[in-house]
């Protein structure tokens, strides 16, 4: 009698023969460290970003935004250093994603200030008139919930103890509810007033977003100089377009796409400082503005050089220079 | 209502309860179709996209799908073995309890309990229920495979066999998690492990639940529907070998260029191009039963369904692998390109293969002829064209997305910022909403028809053809 005869027997045949693939598949890349090697450089989420983490799961983000940018030379300029194995050590789950609808995320931390978060959170459209981004401002009418906070990173343990889960959350919740905190106005105006002073989804949210790939560009930093400056002879040679009016126009028109959501159309600011006014934080020279666009600056300046390029950069200063001064 | 002992009651039942969950998922599908043009319909927490397109891919994979499934694999079951379920009462629980879970499912997935892995988004306890349901399936499908009078197993048990234990085996591994309370849990395996676990499962659940149960009732109602056999007894046992071996090689075909380490991608693509021979050796036994007798796809109704989702079948097992190839997946991952694949399997196989199935054995179990033949055309024609609408817009659509995230100017910039490429895409998810109307229209038609023959208004001869298998 053949095995298409006897149900059981086939039954643990099959199971042998899915078993094969399984095994090497998945199963021995488990066993080998290699396959999600742990680094002390990437560290784990603190308790407030875990939750943050978790309501990005509860909203379902992931599908819409990857958390994997890959090695491919335009991706790299559009989102940063490629995802390393490493950084996905605390992650359970996995939240790599498999369909791009919004951007990439694993890069986001560090881009912007929390103000242009909150902002975002708040009414995407505001921002971006043409995304279709689900507004989430009922996030910030929400108390965030902090009792299972401990027991949360005991599962996953991260080796917090009870205090200094609750550590965390107070110093967090001084920080964004401080006057001195950076982003205090906008998070005043997204947030209703009797959670002002309390952690909200929002700004738990928040924190999360802004772990992502915090601890690569770290490294990066300490490593070697800042990923894009001037090239000096660019710098030395001066704004190439200063004065010429096709220039200032199309600069007019890099800043609306990539510079008004916080410098608001008319350079006036709004999450990120005036560009009309006489005051420069990083220096007054073309180079000195050159270098803010290009390379970034600390407090969520995004480095827009492996985006738009260099004449394009010098077509924005014309423009800026342009207003009003 | 039997005939020679058989049960109907839960293939029925299970029937029934998959066009139920098929308009609630559509519903929920064209209301995702439309946030994505206009996000103000992301009104509520509840509603908001990221929850809700969870709702639609749960509620037709599993709502949909695997009630279909139930549905034609108990009535294969008796048929195929000549012997009447072995615990009709079973069965019975097992389609309260499907629809309980399932109801369960929709409910807390609106409420954002979900644990983020694709497919596998139900927390805990609803994974006990499923695990639960399953051995309930599985205990009936083995007692009367053991009880049975006929004594060679024929081609669509195989399948069935195989879904058995594969999707068992899958489910309980990748849903392995801790968990933290009632509603939450975290998964036990870490980054790039869990990605590999999640994907090895997400690849067959479509191998398992989209392919071979679907396979099943290909092998089982396109011979009855044609009174042909199949062409290749021999082909089918080397296909259905190669197919179930291959499968579970190939899931990180769906994580390429990430940080998984690159043996394991290159291994999943290696054999996701082998799997292109099984899946087409299914394919030519279709095609080849129909030889010499191609004139039924005018004069029989069904066969037009059998042989346009077998086509679909085999242009998706084409495009699978080759979009899966380093070059290509570096260019199409992440773009609406996958969501027309996605969809040409969906609405184009499994859907027509189901509806086929239902035209065939819903007027066998009721004993009465099929309610109209001319709406069954109408449904055809309707699915056809709203699904290829669906599906080449977004490939298009997934071409220009690709090209506009690479393209860079002279000085290697960057063209295009990432929201002009979202803008770009208005146009197409405008077309590809229409074609999700059209083909929801289609699936009305589909169900009022096996409604209609159901409740028996027109009233033929028992048993229309008798040749119980
Ligand atoms: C030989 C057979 C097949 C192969 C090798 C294959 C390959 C692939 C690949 C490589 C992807 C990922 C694309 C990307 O994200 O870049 C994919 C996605 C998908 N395929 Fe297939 N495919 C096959 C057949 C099918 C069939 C028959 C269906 C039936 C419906 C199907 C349904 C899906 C679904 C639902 C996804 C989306 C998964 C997700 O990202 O959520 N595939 N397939
Ligand atoms: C009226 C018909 C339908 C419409 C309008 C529709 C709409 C959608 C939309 C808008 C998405 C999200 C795409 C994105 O994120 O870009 C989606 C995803 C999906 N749909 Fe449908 N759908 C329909 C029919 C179906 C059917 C019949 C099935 C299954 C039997 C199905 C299974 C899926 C799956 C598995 C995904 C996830 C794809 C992925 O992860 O890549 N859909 N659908």
């Amino acid at each position: 009698m053949s095995v298409y005869s006897k149900p059981v027997t086939f039954a643990i045949l099959s199971v042998a023969v899915i078993l094969v693939g399984t095994i090497i598949t998945v199963i021995i890349p488990m066993m080998m460290p290699s396959t999600q090697p742990v680094s002390d450089y990437i560290k784990p989420y603190t308790a407030v970003e875990l939750e943050g983490r978790d309501i990005y799961i509860r909203e379902g983000c992931n599908n819409c935004h990857t958390q994997t940018v890959r090695p491919i030379r335009t991706e790299v300029a559009r989102y940063g250093e490629y995802s390393k194995p490493e950084e996905f050590a605390y992650d359970r789950p996995f939240l790599w994603g498999s369909r791009r609808t919004g951007l990439d995320l694993n890069r986001v931390g560090g881009k912007y200030p929390d103000s242009w978060h909150y902002k975002h959170m708040n009414s995407p459209q505001s921002m971006f008139p043409r995304s279709n981004m689900p507004a989430y401002a009922w996030l910030a009418r929400k108390e965030l919930c902090t009792d299972c906070a401990f027991r949360k990173v005991s599962v996953l343990g991260y080796g917090y103890s009870e205090d200094e889960v609750r550590a965390q959350m107070n110093e967090y919740k001084a920080r964004v509810t401080s006057q001195d905190y950076g982003s205090a106005a906008i998070r005043n105006e997204v947030t209703p007033e009797k959670l002002q002073g309390s952690l909200t989804e929002m700004d738990a949210l928040v924190a999360y977003l802004q772990k992502l790939g915090r601890d690569v560009k770290e490294v990066q930093k300490m490593g070697s100089v800042p990923v894009a400056e001037a090239s000096p002879t660019a710098a030395q040679a001066g704004n190439p377009f200063e004065g010429d009016k096709a220039a200032i126009e199309a600069g007019n028109k890099l800043f609306q796409t990539n510079c008004a959501v916080c410098h608001n159309a008319d350079g006036k600011g709004h999450i990120g400082p005036d560009l009309t006014d006489e005051e420069w934080k990083y220096g007054e020279n073309d180079s000195d503005i050159f270098s803010s666009i290009s390379g970034g600056r600390p407090e969520g300046m995004p480095p827009f050089g492996p985006n738009i390029g260099e004449d394009d950069i010098w077509k924005v200063i014309a423009f800026i220079r342009s207003l009003g001064k | 209502m039997s005939n020679n002992g058989y049960d109907y009651t839960a293939v029925r039942g299970f029937a029934l309860s998959a066009l139920f969950w098929l308009i609630i998922g559509l519903v929920v599908g064209l209301w995702l179709a439309a946030e994505m043009l206009w996000p103000a319909l992301n009104f509520a927490p509840w509603i908001a996209f990221g929850r809700l397109r969870v709702v639609h891919t749960n509620g037709l994979a599993f709502g949909f799908a695997l009630a279909a499934i139930f549905s034609c694999s108990y009535y294969m079951l008796q048929r195929l073995t000549g012997t009447p379920i072995v615990f009709p009462r079973l069965a019975r629980f097992h389609l309260l309890l499907f629809n309980v879970a399932i109801a369960l499912a929709a409910l807390s997935l609106f409420a954002g309990m979900n644990t983020s892995k694709e497919y596998a988004e139900l927390e805990w306890p609803l994974d006990v229920v499923v695990v639960i349901m399953w051995v309930i399936f599985a205990v009936n499908v083995f007692a009367t495979l053991i009880k049975r009078s006929e004594k060679q197993m024929y081609i669509s048990l195989w399948y069935t066999i195989a879904m058995t234990v594969a999707v068992a085996v899958l489910y309980i591994v990748n849903n392995l998690a801790i968990p933290v309370n009632w509603t939450k849990s975290y998964s036990i395996f870490a980054g790039a492990n869990d990605a590999n676990v999640q994907w090895w499962y997400g690849h067959n659940a479509v191998g398992f639940v989209f392919t071979v149960p679907i396979l099943a009732m290909f092998y089982y109602f396109l011979p009855k529907s044609t009174n042909l056999p199949i062409y290749s007894h021999r082909l089918s046992i080397v296909s259905f070998w190669s197919l179930v071996f291959a499968y579970l090689w190939t899931g990180a075909h769906h994580l390429m260029l990430t940080p998984l380490p690159e043996w394991i991608q290159t291994v999943a693509i290696a054999f996701s191009i082998f799997l292109i021979v099984p899946s087409w050796g299914s394919v030519i036994n279709g095609y080849y039963t129909m030889q010499g007798n191609w004139d039924q796809m005018r004069n029989n109704y069904l066969v037009k369904f059998f042989i346009f989702g077998i086509t679909f079948y085999g242009l998706q097992v084409i495009q699978g692998p080759t979009q899966g190839l380093r070059t290509l997946t570096s260019f199409f991952h992440y773009t609406d390109w996958v969501v027309g694949h996605v969809h040409m399997g969906t609405m184009g196989w499994v859907s027509m293969i189901i509806a086929a199935s239902f035209y065939y054995m819903v007027p066998k179990m009721a004993g009465r002829e099929i309610y109209s033949i001319k709406l069954a055309d109408i449904n055809f024609w309707l699915i056809l064209i709203g699904q290829l609408l669906y599906t080449v817009t977004l490939w298009i659509a997934g071409i220009q997305q690709g090209a506009m995230w690479k393209a860079t100017n002279a000085d290697g910039s960057l063209t295009y910022s990432f929201i002009e490429s979202v803008a770009a895409m208005y146009p197409y998810w405008m077309i590809r909403l229409i074609g999700g109307v059209i083909y929801f229209i289609g699936i009305l038609v589909f169900t009022y028809n096996i409604w209609m023959t159901l409740k028996g208004t027109k009233k033929t001869s028992a048993e229309a053809t008798p040749q119980a298998a």
